[in-house]
């Protein structure tokens, strides 16, 4: 049965794509309740899984060679299901809130085919109870993800993010492969429940990297499958150095951005490490790079966020921002902690984003926060909805985003000295995370309205399917805090010999629980000061710290690094190819060929004179030839 | 006494080269039908001088068929050799060279 909570989205897809042309403006009518349904389903496995026990059900074997077994299947333990149910959930409130969003544009069908499509690869890829199913299906999501990014295809802008996305993310998937190829030769096998008991026995294996060059490198197989694992991780959830796709995603429609960018897609990453957690804690020096990774992700998102002024480009780099938090969890071995805020994180972005999209409606697709304000008493429910989702990002008191970024941090700062350095990070950065979601609530729905007058006199709340899910949103972004998540999940992590010690709160968690409540109230304050009471300083600021401020604004130039550093001479280099092999090489064997045999055509018709003595002579001459072949030998 | 077949074969050897030799390098077409005509004939030689050294009368009885299909042969070549006259006004073989490249 649980069979079906994948497959009734593919069917959507399925019927969309093949009938999409018919069904147009009604292919909500077939998404929807496929999507509701798998919710459904979902919720029931969700309630097996939590009175105990596993749901391990085989589907289909894809192909059996030696000793290579490929097979579907379906395994549902507590992490398995708490992220089915943030993805249909997402999904669902996603789908109806798109049946509002892409009302009466021309690809409605097709934006519903390939969301019903993600959501089906989505839920797979969690399912999954082997590494490849997973690997086939973080494939299928980067796909769909590129699908959906150049949804207005017409675009240049939309066609460039796409294409950016999927090579990003390539690069990162190239690893993953190599991953998976090292785990295969290391475990003979794929599936998780062979490889996490054997993982033990196999920790002291060693590979000798440079054996083919003759050279010694002898490198622990762990850490370099979960370092080659985790650059994949690193691509999909965009992870310092991968992570310039992400902003640039934003070109696809806003549902999508909710959806793929932010709750769950992007997510995958946290959620493989996760679920490869007995392999990670058996080499340390890959948990290392996972946290600096995830640190120094957090930071630079947050910088970035600071001072963009497209509202979904400060949105996207929060997002940013807040993966490199449950990145830098999980590496710290605080599992739960990275899923808990995972889990809040899908909500409240997802809440966030389907705001900036109701403003860009109600705006006529105007982005740019310069030209917002004064919006709070013209969208009131995208108002409120906004301030709470942003409230729960800031991690003030009594949101979902409080107790989890609490619960993260003070994992963090009991998993040893890195930890704690790394905790203070953590704590800057919700300083910054909490002034940039302010920043964003007061410039776009406070103070003067700056809309282009054109549009100002019809600004007006969009229909329900756009506000409601926000309201639920809203509430999953408060409740999400309430339902013990964490409890929920410690059995999941509770044998792998984690890094971080059982929660011992204690003082030292009271103070940092202290710590971060006060950067959020002290970030919120700061916004409120700078954004409302003193408009003037951010020019001002931007004036004084002109590297600091231009360098956040361009996004530390990372775009520009790559573009001289990879893009640029992968361009050099092709027309290179160009010009000297395909033409000089592979046109010139081909032309070569093609005057070769023109030349020998040419001197062969000599041989036909016309001439009938000439032919009669030929004749003559072999039969003597023969004849003398004949009676030779 | 008879004569040993190797002479007969000799000579229906000197005959076939003479006629092969006419055939390719003769320029006049008549030329060129008689010397098919002696090619025809010294394979004719070679059939009667098997028979008689063989005993066997199969050889003698071909020939009438090639002296028969010589005639015919004979009549149509001399038609066509009419007919390209008609046309180009010589029987030089060497103004007859149309299908070539």
């Amino acid at each position: 049965m649980y069979a079906l909570i994948p497959l009734l989205p593919l069917t959507a897809f399925l019927v969309l794509g093949l009938a999409g042309s018919r069904i147009k403006e009604r292919a909500h009518l077939v998404a929807v309740p496929a999507v509701l349904l798998s919710w459904l389903l979902a919720v029931l496995a969700f309630i097996e899984v939590a009175q105990g026990g596993v749901i391990a059900q085989p589907l289909y074997t894809w192909l059996t060679s030696g000793a290579l077994d490929i097979h579907i299947g379906l395994y549902i333990d507590r992490l398995t299901a708490v992220m089915l149910l943030l993805v249909t959930t997402v999904s669902s409130l996603v789908h109806i809130y798109t049946i509002g969003y892409m009302h009466g544009e021309p690809g409605y069908a097709r934006f519903f085919s390939y969301i019903a499509l993600f959501t089906f690869s989505m839920l797979m890829l969690v399912l999954a109870d082997n590494l490849l199913q997973l690997f086939v299906f973080w494939e299928a999501v980067g796909l769909c993800s590129y699908l959906l990014i150049g949804h207005w295809y017409e675009r240049a802008s939309a066609c460039a993010a796409a294409t950016k996305a999927f090579l990003v993310n390539r690069v990162g998937d190239f690893g993953f492969m190599l991953g998976l190829l090292l785990v295969w030769t290391s475990f003979g096998t794929l599936n998780y429940l062979e490889i996490f008991p054997a993982a033990h026995e196999a920790a002291n294996q060693t590979i000798n990297l440079l054996s083919p060059f003759g050279g010694t490198w002898e490198v622990s197989v762990f850490t370099l499958i979960c370092l080659l694992l985790f650059t994949g991780a690193i691509g999909k959830s965009a992870q310092v150095p991968l992570h310039v796709w992400l902003p640039d995603a934003m070109e696809g429609p806003t549902p999508i951005s909710a959806l793929i960018h932010a709750a769950t897609m992007v997510t995958a990453g946290v959620f493989m490490v996760a679920r490869l957690a007995p392999l990670y804690n058996l080499s340390p020096t890959a948990m290392t790079v996972v946290a600096l990774v995830g640190a120094a992700t957090m930071v630079l998102g947050a910088t970035i966020a600071l001072t963009q002024t497209d509202i979904k480009r400060v949105v996207a780099y929060s997002t940013v921002s807040q993966l490199g938090y449950m990145v830098m969890a999980c590496g710290l071995g605080a599992y739960t902690a990275g899923m808990y805020h995972l889990l809040t994180h899908g909500a409240f972005k997802a809440l966030l984003f389907l705001g900036c999209g109701s403003v860009i409606v109600a705006l006529h697709h105007e982005q740019d926060m310069r030209h917002m304000g004064g919006l709070k008493d013209k969208l009131p429910v995208t108002y409120w909805t906004f301030v709470v989702g942003s409230l729960a990002l800031a991690g003030f008191p009594l949101t979902a985003g409080f107790f989890s970024k609490d619960d993260l941090l003070v994992s963090a700062w009991s998993s040893g000295s890195l930890g704690q350095v790394l905790t203070i990070l953590g704590l800057l950065t919700a300083l910054m995370t909490a002034f940039y979601s302010f920043r964003l609530v007061f410039v776009t729905f406070w103070g003067p309205s700056r809309v282009d007058p054109h549009h100002a006199t019809h600004i007006h709340e969009p229909s329900n399917t756009i506000t409601i899910p926000l309201i639920v949103l809203a509430v999953l972004s408060i409740v999400a805090g309430y339902v013990g998540i964490p409890s929920f999940l410690e059995p999941v992590f509770a044998h792998g010999d984690s890094g971080a010690a059982p929660h011992e709160h204690g003082a030292a968690g009271l103070g940092i629980m202290i710590v971060a409540t006060l950067m959020g109230l002290t970030g919120i304050a700061g916004a409120y000061y700078v954004y409302v009471l003193n408009p003037q300083l951010p020019d001002q600021f931007a004036r004084q710290w002109k590297s600091l401020y231009e360098g956040s604004l361009n996004k530390w130039y990372v775009d520009e690094a790559y573009d001289k550093a990879f893009v640029r001479p992968t361009f050099t280099a092709a027309a290179e190819m160009w010009k000297r092999v395909d033409v000089a090489i592979i046109d010139g064997a081909v032309n070569g060929i093609a005057r070769g045999i023109a030349w020998g055509g040419w001197l062969l018709r000599l041989v036909q004179s016309g001439q009938t003595q000439h032919y009669a002579l030929a004749m003559a001459l072999g039969v003597v030839i023969l004849v003398t072949v004949f009676l030779v030998f | 006494m008879t004569v040993p077949v190797t002479y007969y074969v000799l000579l229906s050897a000197v005959v076939f080269l003479t006629g092969m030799v006419g055939v390719l390098i003769r320029r006049n077409i008549i030329a060129i039908l008689l010397s098919v005509e002696l090619m025809l004939n010294a394979t004719n030689i070679n059939f009667v001088a098997f028979s008689e050294h063989l005993h066997d009368l199969g050889g003698q009885v071909f020939v009438f068929f090639a002296l028969t299909v010589a005639a015919a042969e004979v009549a149509v070549g001399l038609a066509i050799i009419i007919a390209l006259h008609r046309a180009k006004d010589t029987i030089n073989v060497e103004e007859f060279s149309l299908l070539k490249w």
